[in-house]
């Protein structure tokens, strides 16, 4: 085990891969001389060669269907769309050819493609470096949609992408790269060399897909969340001394209903929250399940907490960021309501 | 705003409308044997003007001239005209089909059968080839049986696809070809990312494309030439100009200022402009975009000019945006007429052998419908299970998808199946 950051849990996960397969390739602006401007890729070319990390043209259309045409021909290539705010001029080769490439012919061809991508707010990064998108890939049939909340989870659920032979969209809260963020941005910075889940195994592993973390178990009411907001989710709890149950998704297709069930069935009051826009959010499908699932097992109505419905504004960030205050308004809706 | 004044804004204009004389004068023309062959290692830089000029082969006499003569053996020549006289019977009898309400689309590639087979012929077998959805000659030219694509077309029992795509998307896995999109253009920057992979595995295969005029318009194939240059990935990037793009003139895909093949120069890449309509021009054309590949010479952007001389789809009527008969005006003529005429100029053909050949594959495509129809029709015979639908969307079923078969099957159950 080793102390790490979700930067080098990352980077570690891709080195063992590119170590351990050769059909890996990496690629993506920025990723290889200068190791990607999170670090991500840091000492991969010099290690791998030139022609397993690849820089590419400023063209995420360009990087997503030339790495289609690789994953067709045997590689298995990991992609880095640099923010996920760049990701859509890339959207048509995702949504209509990397997700379908299997289904259209049959099992014949498939493109494991693992696509990963930084997103969410919390760093001063406008509207065009803070958005959370994973909702409009988790509507697209044939795409599994992940996103890991801490370095151990990145490291094992990287890995396990890559070894998938279907595309991945890996989206990495960028707020969490460096610590678990509470949403507090006036606290000091906590680094993950303090937090259990950045004692990080160096060697290979893997985290699987569908299959939530209970991050902390409790019985008074059930967290259903992902990304940064599983520390803010804490946070929130802890401040009304409830014994919340906190589900880290961490999958989002392919989805654990179980987990989420069992633990509303067990509370009786659910709270989900994420960071992006709320209307037509993953959100929603999460509700929806628990309400076809559990409806009499619910003693009041379940909570959404996320982004409001605005672009991300750069002057308002903590009034947009879906914090503390938030969350403890729901869970004490969620608490005082039947 | 002042509306009165005149606009300054250039509306392209096709040179003709139903109602008007055909005018194909804008097609800028070389004359057969014309242009230099060049060095297949020629930088891009040195070999500008092959993306303006046409190489052409065969003279208006049907005779083979100048420098990209490919001198192939009577016995090849035969071949590609089987192939192409074998994809228009089978697409007139496709055609046929979908009036007939047998299947519910199709798109012929009347007039361009030379691009699909000449170029296929040009490549080896391991060459991956990324089709459009107007490219059967690659199907047929690969030997991919009739019956296999007419399943296709029919979403039967045999389908390829498990009736998951439109009739024409197919594919073969064995035979190198990779699916068909209806998204225009995608497959273009696919076939470069695929090229690229060869060339870090070390393998001497190629890829090449094909897209319309119309379809150069959409980014992916901006993309595709820019990485294509970058990387000088071995691919071969084919437009095929056949003027239309539905009812939309090729002037909007901006070619009434510049060449397609054009394109390829700005981006570092050799283009070359080749008569269409001529087998042998066009093979030559390929032959040496892929040795240029092969050799690590980088990648050809190739225009091929040619006349969409029928409708879009079965979908499509151009007597509402085209000049009536205007294919029979096409100054490039007829693919496999020129061929044809070339081949008896050889003393290697004859009326009465290709009469025979015609009869002899209508028999094929006939029977190989009579086949195809076995494994069921849209609305006779077996029919593929609809749990189907729920398969291969990932490698494994995840549990959604599990629930919503079974919800789908007691739906089914509960209307009697129907």
């Amino acid at each position: 085990m080793a102390g790490m950051n979700m930067i080098q849990a990352l980077n570690s996960a891709m080195d063992i891969m590119l170590m351990k397969d050769p059909s890996v390739v990496i690629m993506g602006e920025d990723v290889g001389y200068f190791g990607g401007v999170f670090r991500a890729t840091e000492g991969l070319q010099r290690k791998y060669g030139e022609h397993r990390v690849i820089d590419t043209p400023i063209a995420e259309g360009g990087i997503v269907g030339t790495a289609i045409g690789m994953s067709v021909n045997g590689l298995r290539p990991v992609a880095e769309i640099q923010f996920a705010d760049y990701i859509y001029p890339g959207f048509d080769q995702i949504v209509s050819e990397l997700a379908r490439i299997r289904y259209r012919s049959a099992g014949e061809f498939f493109a494991p493609v693992t696509i990963r991508t930084p997103c969410g707010g919390g760093i001063r990064g406008g509207q065009t470096h803070s958005q959370s998108p994973e909702g409009i890939f988790t509507h697209v049939s044939g795409l599994k949609v992940v996103m890991p909340s801490n370095p151990y989870d990145a490291k094992g659920l990287l890995i396990t992408c890559i070894e998938d032979d279907d595309p991945v969209i890996f989206f990495e809260p960028k707020r969490l790269y460096n610590g678990p963020f509470d949403g507090d941005p006036g606290k000091p910075a906590v680094p993950w060399s303090s937090h259990p889940k950045g004692q990080v195994d160096e060697g290979y592993y893997t985290v699987p897909l569908a299959k939530a973390d209970i991050v902390r178990a409790g019985a008074d009411v059930t967290v259903i969340t992902y990304g940064t907001m599983v520390y803010v989710a804490l946070a929130a709890a802890a401040s009304l001394n409830l014994h919340a149950e906190i589900i880290d998704l961490r999958s989002l297709v392919p989805l654990d209903v179980d987990t989420i069930c069992t633990s509303v069935r067990k509370t009786g009051r659910c709270v989900v929250a994420h960071e992006a826009t709320r209307f037509s959010g993953f959100g929603a499908e999460i509700l929806s399940v628990v309400q076809e699932e559990c409806f009499w097992d619910l003693e009041a109505p379940i909570q959404r907490v996320a982004g409001w419905d605005t672009p991300y504004p750069h002057a308002f960030e903590w009034e947009y960021f879906p914090g503390q205050a938030r969350v403890a308004m729901a869970l004490r809706a969620v608490m005082e309501s039947a | 705003m002042e509306m009165n004044r005149k606009s300054r804004l250039h509306l392209p204009r096709a040179p003709a409308r139903p109602g008007e004389v055909p005018d194909f004068s804008y097609v800028q023309l070389s004359a057969a044997g014309a242009v230099a062959r060049p060095d297949v290692n020629a930088r891009a830089r040195d070999i500008v003007s092959l993306s303006l000029d046409l190489v052409r082969v065969l003279d208006d006499a049907g005779d083979a001239v100048g420098p990209w003569h490919p001198h192939l053996d009577a016995a090849d020549l035969q071949v590609g005209l089987r192939h192409m006289l074998l994809t228009r019977l089978f697409d007139d009898r496709m055609q046929r089909n979908q009036r007939a309400g047998k299947i519910s689309f199709y798109i012929r590639s009347l007039g361009e059968e030379a691009v699909s087979v000449a170029q296929c012929m040009a490549l080896r077998p391991g060459d991956m080839l990324f089709p459009s959805y107007r490219n059967q000659g690659l199907q047929i030219a690969r030997g991919i049986p009739l019956v296999d694509l007419m399943c296709q077309c029919l979403s039967n029992t045999r389908d390829m696809c498990k009736g998951r795509q439109l009739p024409v998307m197919y594919h073969s896995k064995s035979g190198n070809i990779f699916s068909i999109s209806g998204n225009l253009a995608t497959q273009f920057p696919q076939a470069v990312g695929w090229a690229m992979a060869a060339a870090i595995k070390g393998e001497d295969h190629l890829a090449a494309s094909w897209i319309g005029e119309g379809s150069s318009a959409e980014a992916d194939f901006h993309h595709a030439l820019l990485f294509a240059s970058v990387y000088q990935a071995p691919v071969i990037l084919n437009v095929v100009n056949n003027q239309w793009a539905i009812s939309t003139f090729q002037g909007y895909a901006g070619g009434e200022q510049r060449s397609f093949a054009a394109r390829g120069p700005g981006y570092g890449i050799a283009g070359i402009r080749v008569d269409g309509n001529d087998f042998l021009a066009v093979y030559a054309v390929t032959q040496w975009a892929a040795e240029r590949a092969r050799t690590g010479a980088g990648p050809t952007l190739i225009e091929l000019v040619t006349y969409r001389a029928a409708a879009h789809s079965t979908s499509d009527d151009p007597a509402r945006y085209r000049a009536k008969n205007d294919q029979e005006h096409w100054p490039l003529g007829d693919p496999i007429l020129r061929l044809k005429q070339h081949l008896i100029g050889l003393g290697e053909w004859s009326e009465a052998r290709h009469q025979a050949m015609a009869a002899e594959l209508e028999t094929l495509v006939q029977t190989s419908w009579k086949e195809a129809v076995t494994f069921g029709t849209m609305t006779e015979g077996p029919r593929l299970d609809a749990d189907l639908m729920f398969e291969d969307v990932f490698k494994e079923m995840p549990e959604h998808l599990q629930r919503q078969r079974a919800l789908m099957r007691a739906e089914r159950s509960r209307s009697g199946g129907k």
